[in-house]
């Protein structure tokens, strides 16, 4: 808990810097858009139905398409950038059609009113339309509000810190303290910006200057915080921190740490973590060159990066082709850690002696009675292409769900088999049995550290570090640390320091 | 002195408002007398262009209103409509002081005028000036409403079924108010209403509307002794016949003291 709530400061600061600076291009942009196109025959129902039309594209899709969208404009494609521009269009909507209906359901008394009385248009506007309309505007803005802090937690995949990393890597690594202590923040988050919006409204219909002048102290306040964390990180030089990226699941929160940690003690270079990043977003973050160095597997990038469908002669024949392969995306290919994470079909150990299977071909007469449980990329990977095509194979359902879950639902016997990962901690603790893939539809998963080209060569000392791990961890081991995380309660960063230190040399 | 020349209005294929040729004498109210849809309040609206002309000219002493800024114009015509219309977040001194404001009248100005306009329309400043609309009663909302419309000291007033909307004492009252106010300042005001009654009691000349044209223009008494046609008659002695009755009725009967 505690060690948690360390996090807090710069999770929260994050999290508030990407809400107010969504917020506040929200209103800079929605209500003069509002303003322009009210009345407006056709601009009006246009401008309304494209933002409804983008409300409706689910949130954690529109941040993650902002990712390969600004790679191709060749702007910063992970991290700030991208969420910030997600969740800018997020902000809008609310704001543009409250701006739209305040300024439209005004009284027409008023208006003739105003024009009698010899108010130019833009006196108009600014002495009585936007006055009358202040209210109804104002609640946009505080619907904006509450949605952005929600929507904000989903800038963690695409590589901004934010409230969700407690949600994305409590998830993955089984911590519901850390997932209760982002829940909450958020949620706290949203009703103290709320309560300081709606202060502001109250002032300025009551004419209080001494509230709207405060609220509006206290939120610039609130923003001028994360601004200067962003000054710090700006002035910390970017040449020594090494970035580390990570992929959002528990051996890579654990990997990151140690190659982090390994990193600083032999190097004194600090190491930021950049987490949580969805599997083809490390890549492309390292190709261009936002982060330094993460951990991917050799059959991932065999697949997904060099789209060999192709059956691989041996382990060290895809690591090899994967070396040659990376070099024209600028990246390097410095050590393999030692374990292998493929995945694998797998499911209850005492079912699996009973019906007499033990590999994959062994399945096929029973597959057509089973359901099939993975994780959400699985049945879009070419792995389970291959698998199908390979086995001729053929489940009664497939059925996606969220990782943690699905080890429950084989267990609980709502999905017969799943698609596990060979060095899952829950393998051992759930008692499942690992289906031999005796036809080698699947390529092997070795570990292995990435870098960019250019780190590569600016940075001979880290690079010598993450050598030194190469065959270091081994299979058993890896999948040790997983349970240990994952059933045992530790956090990734103790999973690091147990295996760092017992790697010490006496 | 305002002056309509062949003043015309279209709406679509409509022709609401059909070669209007009018004067209105300086201090003289005119009134525009017909039923819904017979083009006045058309008419009135283009003197102050919240409705723009089709064809035709309005002339505010011997200027050509086109060829002022819209603003501008406005803010020397006094107007004044059934809908009222005040500003629901200012309070009644800033309703009243508007236009004054946006002239640029320094604050002090501002204060004194407002004052002596409230008092003018019967409502005591140091109870209402710091009131907002919505504390108002009907009544009192249309003389905050005349006493915005004279703020900048007008010449002219327009005025579109002012008392329409008001219970009949309530009316009787303002329209009390409304006769004296217009002597004292000597105002120029040209005056829409259905009601026959009042166009009588309030008017120096009654233009009588159908169809978008004026049928007949005279005093009260003109209309009535040599009406245009039976239909004008009809509308004029429609009232004072519904008075004799009531007078009758009210009357005490015979036999007794």
């Amino acid at each position: 808990m505690i060690e948690q709530l360390q996090l807090l400061p710069g999770y929260l600061g994050a999290h508030l810097g990407l809400t107010l600076a969504a917020l506040l291009v929200g209103i800079v942009v929605s209500v003069p858009l509002g303003i322009l196109v009210t009345g407006s025959r056709r601009l009006e129902p246009f401008i309304l139905g494209t933002a409804s039309l983008i409300q409706t594209i689910p949130s954690l899709a529109l941040l993650a398409f902002m990712v390969p969208a600004l790679a191709a404009l060749g702007a910063q494609s992970i991290g700030y950038l991208p969420a910030l521009i997600g969740l800018c269009f997020y902000s809008m909507l609310p704001i543009l059609r409250n701006t739209v209906v305040g300024l439209s359901n005004l009284d027409p008394a008023v208006t003739e009113a105003a024009q009698s009385v010899g108010m130019t248009p833009r006196q108009q506007l600014l002495r009585v339309e936007l006055p009358l309309a202040l209210p109804v505007i104002i609640a946009g803005i505080r619907t904006a509000t509450v949605w952005t802090v929600g929507t904000a937690t989903l800038s963690t995949p695409v590589g901004a810190p934010s409230l969700g990393n407690y949600i994305f890597s409590g998830l993955q690594t089984r911590n519901y303290t850390s997932v209760l202590v982002g829940c909450i923040a958020a949620a706290a988050l949203a009703l103290v910006l709320d309560a300081l919006v709606r202060a502001i409204e109250l002032g300025l219909r009551r004419r209080r200057r001494v509230l709207w002048a405060g609220s509006l102290c206290v939120l610039t306040g609130l923003a001028l915080w994360p601004l200067t964390n962003v000054l710090r990180a700006v002035t910390i030089h970017e040449e020594t921190t090494v970035r580390i990226g990570g992929k959002n699941f528990t051996e890579q929160y654990i990997l990151t740490r140690i190659l982090g940690r390994s990193i600083t003690a032999a190097t004194g270079r600090p190491a930021r973590l950049i987490e949580s990043l969805g599997s083809t977003v490390a890549f492309d973050a390292l190709r261009r060159d936002q982060i330094d160095v993460y951990v991917d597997y050799s059959g991932t990038l065999w697949t997904t990066v060099l789209e060999r469908a192709d059956k691989p002669e041996s382990r060290a024949a895809v690591i090899e082709d994967i070396r040659l392969g990376l070099q024209p995306f600028g990246v390097e290919l410095v050590a393999t850690l030692g374990f292998e994470n493929a995945y694998a079909l797998a499911m209850p150990r005492p079912q699996a002696e009973r019906l007499h299977i033990r590999r994959v071909s062994e399945l096929l007469p029973h597959a057509q009675a089973m359901t099939l449980g993975s994780d959400y990329e699985f049945f879009q990977r070419p792995e389970w292409t291959s698998l199908k095509q390979t086995y001729n194979l053929t489940f009664r359902e497939l059925r996606s769900m969220d990782p943690a879950l699905m080890y429950e639902a084989v267990r609980s016997g709502g999905v017969q088999v799943i698609s596990a990962f060979s060095t899952d901690g829950r393998i051992a603790s759930y008692d499942l049995r690992v289906l031999d893939d005796d036809r080698g539809a699947i390529p092997p998963y070795d570990a292995i550290i990435l870098v960019s080209a250019r780190f590569s060569r600016n940075n001979p000392d880290v690079i010598n570090t993450l050598r030194s791990l190469a065959g270091r961890i081994d299979a058993a081991r890896m999948r040790s640390m997983n349970a240990s995380v994952d059933e045992k309660g530790l956090s990734p960063g103790e999973a690091a320091d147990a295996f760092l230190q017992a790697q010490a040399p006496r | 002195m305002i002056e309509l020349q062949a003043l015309t209005r279209d709406f679509d294929k409509h022709r609401a408002v059909d070669a209007v040729s009018l004067i209105v004498a300086e201090g003289e109210l005119l009134i525009l007398l017909g039923g819904s849809g017979s083009g006045k309040t058309t008419t009135l609206k283009m003197i102050n262009r919240l409705i723009e002309p089709t064809s035709g000219k309005v002339l505010l002493f011997g200027e050509d209103v086109c060829a002022m800024k819209a603003f501008e114009l406005r803010r020397r015509i006094g107007y004044v409509f059934q809908r009222i219309g005040l500003f629901p977040h200012l309070t009644v001194a800033e309703n009243v002081g508007i236009t004054p404001d946006l002239l640029g009248w320094d604050r002090l100005r501002i204060s004194a005028r407002v004052d002596t306009l409230l008092e003018l329309v019967e409502l005591d400043p140091s109870v209402f000036r710091d009131r907002r609309p919505d504390a108002l009663s009907g009544g009192q909302a249309q003389r905050v409403a005349v006493a915005r419309a004279l703020a900048a000291e007008p010449r002219v007033m327009l005025l579109d079924e002012p008392f329409g909307a008001l219970d009949p004492l309530t009316r009787d009252r303002l329209q009390q108010s409304f006769l004296r106010i217009r002597r004292q300042l000597r105002l120029t005001a040209i005056f829409v209403t259905h009601d026959v009654m009042e166009a009588i009691l309030l008017g120096d000349r009654i233009a009588v509307m159908r169809d978008g044209r004026v049928v007949q223009t005279g005093n009260a008494r003109e209309l009535i002794h040599s009406p245009a046609d039976e239909s004008i008659r009809q509308l004029i002695s429609a009232p004072l016949r519904q008075s004799e009755t009531a007078a009758a009725l009210l009357r005490p009967p015979r036999g007794t003291p």
